[in-house]
């Protein structure tokens, strides 16, 4: 429980800070449009935090909602129905987890390095794919006939309606449900005990008679498929997509929320709650450096101190203030040293 | 003249728990006392109040009779109290030169601080010899030298150091008997140099043979001494325990063998050796395997288990033939193993008690995947209870459990299932005497209901007093086999040495 009381005090008064800065700030249409972010992040940092409870870590994530957004405008540009384009993007996604787990579980690679490689990959798929940015309004102006589609799926998924307002953050109901559906794997289903030993401790869990490789895969496939997923909800939203930008730096912003959210990058921890929560912090923090005036340029940094407090004061929660004994002592012996 | 060492009524309160009640202890020159006790007696917590690492709440410390406060190890060290950790301290991957000189290394050239190789030379080797190590280790990488030998390079940096006192926390738990012998030389030597030794160990036989003196602790108090001519497994398991152990080794539901459980037959797995192997078990047998640290016992359980992969050669389960490639399935058909390394391959030691018994269990416990918190609770309650772990929750993270515990909880895990065979290997090991009379019981009672038992033990004693019948392993292939009449002590070891039968 000590874990999730950082992210929430966080919450809290970036919330607070928020009501405060500016009267435009509190108003419903940017809770709301904070709100469906917060949403969008949701999916991402779940995506990665599953990977991040195994032990695993995905930093592909990025590139693949890219490489999936352009697939799906492109699809759709070729004559696909949304729901066939949105199909096979989500197994794009199957496919590329697959490719991902593979590499980690039967060729021994390190996550970090396969994923890496990922990154790039993907991208380039991307941009390969087609050299300029993809379109809703472009598609429809091609294909009529997908107006009636295309408008239920934003409408269902991310809750804008026809011409592109917000009028219910869909994407908050999009992240709950998951949340639920991990809560309940995470939680109270025997895979989330797998994943949990498997994070702490592989070996043991082998010697328990786990099909410790096949469960990694599965995480990778259930990562790569979110992180596909969030690609058709970016353009949905966004109604455009870049090849050489969608979704660029998501997987360190999800890997943030996770981190936040009570995850550590050893494995084996981290709640269904905390990482919604974690997922929660970004936005909120980007909107709220909005209303602060503060320049975009220095937003990196802002969000960078953020995780580094953040990841301090869970040391405290968990060490107590003999964390700072411990620094006073080592600076007070630093003569002994030589 | 006041002794070298004394420590007088240390008290040390840690979060719920008193772990020193006014323990004191002393230490002569030249002396090599043993600190014995169960688990959770406070020997750990003693040995860090007089290496700095703990500062006692109560009591005093003295050196040469002057009275001395340590705030911290280095404190101690320059006082010359010098701890050798149960995990050794060294850098794996520096030579044996450098991390002898690790922190204080010499230097010219000022502020620049080359490094001065040659005039450290001298004082290396002299060092090396003192412990019985050869010179041309200086340059060696740590990490290729035998466990043994590590040893020999901690305390020969303790030397260095210009210790006077040495504390030894269970150094011989990773060495083999050549090894341990070895080490006994060199505290011979050392004691000769006027250095005294304190050494904490679980093996009775070693106290007996290294200790000029025992001092033994029970929940954090002194519960007496022993001198070198009282030193005798029940004196020292009498007051360790504070009880009388009847019957240490039971054997009071095994009947005769039943039919051939298992058979090996000529079994040959990837990177093992080239003769393969073969044996019998048999139900309601406890067969015994003892053999040199390296013999290829845990690798061929290991392979019998499906961890390592099997290349040649068949096993019959009940006289039928299985295939076994994953522990999974070695598991739907019985076989079920107690790893050597209970904190690396036994247990999650993060998670709590409860899901490292659930871990193995987990299909039995759960509908369409979902957890049934019900049934996981009875099957916690009952193995806790049955088997006596100490702990007042099942939700404590099984890491914070003693040794004898933690080993309960690894059998706890195979205890929900019916085992057929059930593979223990070194069951234990850096468990207290307590615990382990409980094991011995469990190991009993399960054979009895007609569990065939394969232990693996590199503890003589153990291996004489809990099997049936012992194989012996040398060099990857079975050097013989002893009968319970045979079995003793000369036999055992001149077949792991490779003597004939």
């Amino acid at each position: 429980m000590n874990r999730i009381v950082g992210v929430v005090l966080l919450l809290v008064v970036l919330y607070a800070a928020l009501f405060a800065s500016d009267p435009n700030a509190s108003s419903e249409g940017n809770l709301i449009d904070v709100a469906n972010r917060q949403g969008f992040y949701a999916v991402l940092t779940f995506a990665v935090a599953l990977l991040i409870v195994t032990g695993g870590i995905d930093l592909s994530i990025g590139s693949v909602v890219g490489f999936s957004a352009v697939l799906f405008g492109v699809l759709m540009q070729k004559g696909w129905h949304p729901n066939a384009a949105m199909a096979a993007c989500l197994g794009l996604g199957v496919v590329i987890g697959l490719i991902n787990g593979l590499l980690v579980t039967l060729l021994k690679l390190q996550p970090f390095l396969v994923t890496l490689c990922g990154l790039f990959v993907y991208r380039g798929l991307a941009r390969q794919l087609t050299s300029s940015p993809v379109g809703i309004q472009k598609v429809i102006n091609e294909h009529p006939d997908f107006t009636g589609p295309i408008g239920f799926l934003r409408t269902v998924l991310i809750g804008k309606d026809a011409d592109g307002a917000l009028s219910f953050p869909m994407l908050v109901v999009v992240g709950a449900v998951l949340a639920l559906v991990i809560g309940v794997l995470l939680h109270k289903s025997v895979y989330g005990r797998y994943w949990y030993a498997i994070g702490y401790n592989d070996k043991a869990a082998r010697y328990a008679g786990i099909a410790v490789d096949l469960q990694r895969l599965g995480v990778y496939v259930l990562c790569s498929t979110l992180a596909s997923f969030a690609g058709v909800l970016l353009l949905l939203d966004y109604g455009t997509a870049a090849p050489e930008s969608a979704g660029e730096s998501l997987e360190l912003y999800a890997i943030t929320g996770a981190v936040l959210g009570g995850c550590s990058l050893r494995g084996g921890e981290g709640t269904a709650i905390g990482i919604l929560l974690g997922a929660a912090v970004l936005p909120l923090l980007r909107n709220l450096v909005l209303f602060l005036g503060i320049r975009d340029a220095i937003v990196p940094s802002v969000i960078g101190l953020t995780l580094l407090f953040g990841v301090l004061a869970d040391e405290f929660f968990r060490r107590g203030p003999g964390m700072f004994a411990l620094v006073l002592a080592q600076i007070r012996n630093r003569h002994r040293v030589d | 003249m006041p002794p070298l060492l004394e420590a007088i009524g240390i008290r040390k309160q840690f979060p719920g728990v008193l772990a020193l009640d006014r323990v004191s202890l002393t230490l002569a020159r030249g002396e090599v006392v043993a600190v014995v006790g169960e688990n959770g007696a406070g020997k750990s917590t003693l040995m860090k109040v007089l290496a700095g690492l703990y500062q006692p709440d109560e009591g005093e410390l003295r050196l040469h009779g002057a009275t001395v406060r340590f705030k911290s190890p280095s404190d101690a060290i320059w006082a010359g109290v010098s701890l050798i950790h149960q995990e050794l301290n060294l850098a794996e991957n520096l030579s044996v030169f450098d991390n002898l000189f690790l922190g204080r290394e010499k230097t010219w050239g000022g502020p620049l601080k080359f490094l001065d190789r040659s005039t450290s030379a001298a004082t290396a080797k002299d060092l090396l010899n003192r412990v019985g190590l050869p010179e041309r280790f200086l340059h060696t990488p740590v990490e290729v030298l035998a466990p043994g030998q590590k040893q020999l390079v901690e305390i020969a940096r303790a030397l260095g150091l210009d210790a006077k006192i040495l504390i030894m926390d269970e150094p011989t738990s990773s060495l083999t008997k050549m090894e341990t012998d070895r080490l006994y030389d060199v505290i011979e030597g050392l004691k000769k140099a006027g250095v005294s030794v304190l050494y904490i160990s679980h093996r009775l036989a070693e106290v007996k043979q290294v200790a000029d003196r025992v001092a033994v602790l029970r929940d954090g108090r002194n519960a007496g001494d022993l001198a070198k001519a009282e030193i005798a497994h029940d004196n020292l398991v009498r007051l360790m325990v504070g009880r009388e152990l009847n019957s240490y080794y039971p054997r009071d539901h095994r009947k005769h063998a039943g039919k051939v459980v298992l058979k090996v037959d000529g079994l040959r797995y990837s990177r093992g050796p080239t003769s393969p192997v073969s044996f019998e078990l048999r139900a309601g047998e406890v067969l015994g395997m003892a053999g040199l640290v390296g013999a290829g016992r845990t690798e061929l359980s290991e392979a019998i288990f499906g961890i390592r992969t099997v290349t040649a050669g068949a096993l019959t389960l009940d006289g039928q033939p299985v295939s076994i490639r994953r522990p999974a399935q070695a598991i739907r058909a019985g076989v079920l193993l107690l790893p050597e390394d209970r904190r690396l391959h036994g247990l999650v030691l993060e998670s709590s008690i409860g899901a490292n018994l659930s871990l193995p269990n987990l299909a039995s416990l759960a509908t369409c995947g979902l957890l049934s918190r019900r049934r996981e609770r009875t099957l916690h309650d009952d193995t806790i209870r049955k088997l006596r772990v100490k702990t007042d929750s099942s939700r404590k993270a099984v890491g914070l459990l003693s040794g004898g515990n933690q080993q309960k909880v690894v059998f706890g895990k195979w205890l929900a299932r019916t085992p057929r065979v059930l593979i223990l290997d070194e069951p234990t090991r850096g468990v207290d005497v307590g615990a382990k009379a409980e094991i011995y019981g469990l190991i009993d009672e399960l054979a009895g209901q007609g569990v065939a038992v394969w232990m693996i033990t590199s503890d003589l004693e153990e291996l004489l007093g809990m099997s049936d019948r012992v194989v012996v392993m040398h060099e990857g292939r079975l050097a013989g086999e002893l009968a319970r009449s045979d079995v003793t002590e000369e036999a055992v070891m001149r077949l792991a040495t490779g003597g004939g039968a």
